[in-house]
């Protein structure tokens, strides 16, 4: 479902600013959701308190996986769960397609999961003859227009109502020209009604896995999740391994914090857990471990494994709101997708670590308190150390560091620079200047701060 | 009490009103301040680039025109902020260590080492103060939208103290304007867009100038309100605190 582009974030960010109406408009969307989250947050006074708890149980899980997974796994099967493993995507795709095999099933429902974004699921099981069809309301508007989401709380959230209608009339049949969002809304309900009733399989993600129990919860806003999974005789989940906790008590701090994070409602409309299978039904957890462990054993970026996926980030991310998801080409966009994409493959998503003005808010609304602006900037070191960057720019930051570091060279090249703006400035002031193309360049004065203090201070 | 004062490069070259407010303001307090001639730049535009490897000459000759002053204080968050986070030096480990615990950006220094509690300035014009990122989720010298912390903002408090200043409320109060070093070439798209929306704040709100503590924004909304042909200007919060 992804993309296959060969542009980089700053040339899609480019396409998506060509529509400056639209980048308004996605602007504005995302950051009413932002006030919405700051609104929810600051009902709470403990509200501080509980990302730090929360960023702790998060530490003590991924300083303790190897533990948490087997307890997990062990708890799991006695209470009826098949538990699977799988070292990256390939495995956990082969393992769905296997399962739906032995259950002669070639049609399957499935509610959220980022994971399978990851892995491209829905793309491989289609190859291999298996339809699957997202039942997620944005998620199965943007896989009705082929595109991948674009936002991994709200897939479609780059899409106008208006445009919405336009893919029903097209794929569901209903009248041109309707943009009423509750009409829209019934015409999804009433098309993935009919999809629940007949889907033997279904898929959801996992939120949070109890180690503890055995047991694992699947947030939802429609429900849709629970309509698939209750319906079906088989029942898989898929889960990266970071999405344990180690006991059932801590859901409390975490299902405070998720929704509040993400949309800014208190808690998610349905918080379902998962523990036995009824009779005559089963249930798989598949633990997707694909470059998770590689994460881990990464100083610098481990922390990124706490990350509950709220999508906080993006809301606020003022690069993000102006650039729409797909700029990012990755399943996971915004500022924690460019932290976690460069671990799965650097040269691809050398981009993206650099698609950011290392601005903080990103770290700020964080509820589990990941660093993510200073693992950006740690990421463009290890990009640029393990050769990942235009050359021109390597060239130009090699003069600049001699300049910046030889007090004469720097004063010499600030008169020229100063000279050539004031005298020549066409020699700036053109298309091959960047910073012009929008922008005037600063004015040139006379003399530097540091020729005046020679002229007016010194003895 | 000696102070270094350290004027980051591009403020040297392109804004020494803004430099020569700073020594003004600094002197007016009573402030012991030296400018060590040969100094350039903190470093930072390599290293927010990737190339912090880079920087050793840079951080060597910091340390060297630096380390003999009991603070450095500097018109700028978010060259502070670098120097802070990152300033290393093998030769001097402990000099480079010190240097990152005494120096500050300038209102910082100002409300937190001075305890300055009033000001002989005067600007009687209608200001919206763009809060940088690097000065405030950086350096925390204002409170933030995101956290759940009591607010505060040491610019606010030290512009509170001008006569006649006409501060504006923003309706986004500290959203990045999109500067962000080389990311204003690099992603030129995104960048002019985040500027053009701040400039837009500030001008809904009907100011006549835009101030803040880092030179290296308001240059970035400078360069879009001037392609607009807008009469507002952008001004160094030293030049209001010393203005009058």
């Amino acid at each position: 479902m992804m993309e296959h582009s060969t542009k980089d974030h700053a040339e899609l960010a480019l396409d998506f600013n060509k529509d400056e109406d639209r980048v308004d408009w996605h602007d504005e969307t995302l950051w009413f959701i932002r006030q919405k989250r700051d609104k929810a947050a600051h009902q709470l006074p403990e509200w501080e308190a509980l990302r730090e708890a929360a960023s702790q149980i998060k530490n003590n899980v991924l300083a303790n996986l190897h533990d948490y997974l087997l307890q997990f796994e062990r708890n799991a099967v006695a209470n009826g769960i098949e538990v699977h493993w799988a070292a990256d995507a390939a495995e956990h795709n082969q393992i769905v397609r296997r399962l739906l095999n032995e259950a002669n099933v070639i049609r399957m429902v499935k509610s959220k999961s980022m994971l399978t974004e990851e892995c491209g699921l829905n793309e491989y099981l289609a190859n291999h003859g298996i339809e699957v069809i997202d039942s997620d309301l944005g998620e199965r508007i943007v896989q009705l227009a082929e595109e991948p989401p674009s936002h991994i709380v709200l897939p479609c959230i780059h899409k106008k109502k208006e445009e919405i209608g336009e893919i029903f009339h097209q794929h569901l049949g209903i009248e041109a020209g309707i943009s009423d969002p509750q009409f829209l809304t019934e015409t999804a309900r009433q098309h993935l009604r009919e999809i629940f009733l007949t889907r033997r399989a279904a898929l959801t993600g996992v939120n949070f896995a109890v180690a503890e129990t055995g047991e694992f919860v699947v947030c939802t806003n429609e429900g849709n999740a629970d309509m698939g999974a209750h319906l079906a005789d088989i029942h898989i989940a898929s889960m990266g391994i970071e999405k344990l906790i180690p006991e059932k008590k801590h859901l409390g701090v975490f299902l405070r914090l998720l929704t509040r994070s993400a949309t800014g409602q208190p808690i998610t409309t349905y918080s379902s857990h998962f523990k036995t299978p009824r009779e005559g039904t089963k249930i798989h957890v598949i633990l997707v471990d694909n470059g998770r462990t590689v994460q881990l054993g990464r100083k610098d970026f481990r922390n990124s494994l706490k990350c509950i996926r709220c999508a906080a980030c993006m809301n606020t991310c003022p690069v993000y709101r102006r650039s729409g998801g797909h700029s990012y080409h990755t399943a996971v966009a915004g500022p924690i997708g460019s932290i976690l994409a460069p671990n799965l493959d650097m040269e691809k998503y050398a981009d993206l670590p650099f698609a950011s003005t290392l601005c903080g808010s990103c770290s700020n609304v964080c509820p589990v308190k990941i660093d993510i602006h200073e693992q950006l900037y740690k990421w463009r070191q290890v990009l640029v150390k393990n050769g990942y960057t235009p050359k021109a720019k390597k060239a130009g930051m090699q003069v600049m560091t001699w300049t910046l570091s030889s007090p004469s060279l720097y004063h010499t090249a600030g008169k020229v620079g100063r000279w050539v703006i004031k005298y020549a400035p066409f020699a700036v002031n053109n298309k091959l200047n960047p910073w012009y193309k929008q922008r005037d360049m600063p004015a040139s004065p006379e003399w530097s701060f540091s020729e005046w203090y020679k002229q007016n201070r010194q003895p | 009490m000696k102070v270094g004062l350290f004027i980051p490069c591009y403020v040297d070259q392109f804004y020494p009103g803004a430099a020569i407010a700073t020594l003004r303001l600094l002197e007016k307090l009573g402030v012991e301040v030296a400018y060590p001639p040969k100094q350039t730049c903190c470093g930072q535009p390599m290293a927010n680039s990737g190339f912090e490897h880079l920087t050793g000459d840079c951080n060597e000759l910091f340390v060297k025109n630096f380390a003999e002053f009991d603070y450095i204080v500097a018109p700028s968050g978010s060259c502070v902020l670098h120097i802070r986070d990152h300033l290393h030096d093998d030769k001097h480990p402990e000099a480079a260590k010190s240097i990152s615990h005494k120096i500050y950006e300038l209102t910082s220094f100002l409300t937190d080492v001075l305890k300055v509690k009033s000001l002989p300035a005067k600007f009687p014009h209608r200001v919206g103060l763009h809060q940088s990122c690097h000065g405030q989720r950086g350096l925390h010298i204002s409170s933030m939208t995101e956290l759940v912390t009591p607010e505060f903002s040491k610019p606010g408090s030290l512009l509170k103290m001008v006569a006649d200043i006409d501060l504006v409320d923003l309706t986004r109060k500290d959203e990045c304007c999109g500067f962000g070093g080389t990311f204003c070439v690099t992603e030129e798209a995104v960048s002019v867009k985040m500027g053009k929306d701040r400039v837009a704040d500030h001008l809904k709100h009907d100011v006549s100038y835009i101030t803040g503590v880092d030179m290296s924004c308001l240059m970035h909304m400078e360069g879009i309100l001037k392609r607009q042909g807008s009469k507002v200007k952008v001004i160094h919060i030293a030049e209001i605190l010393n203005a009058g």
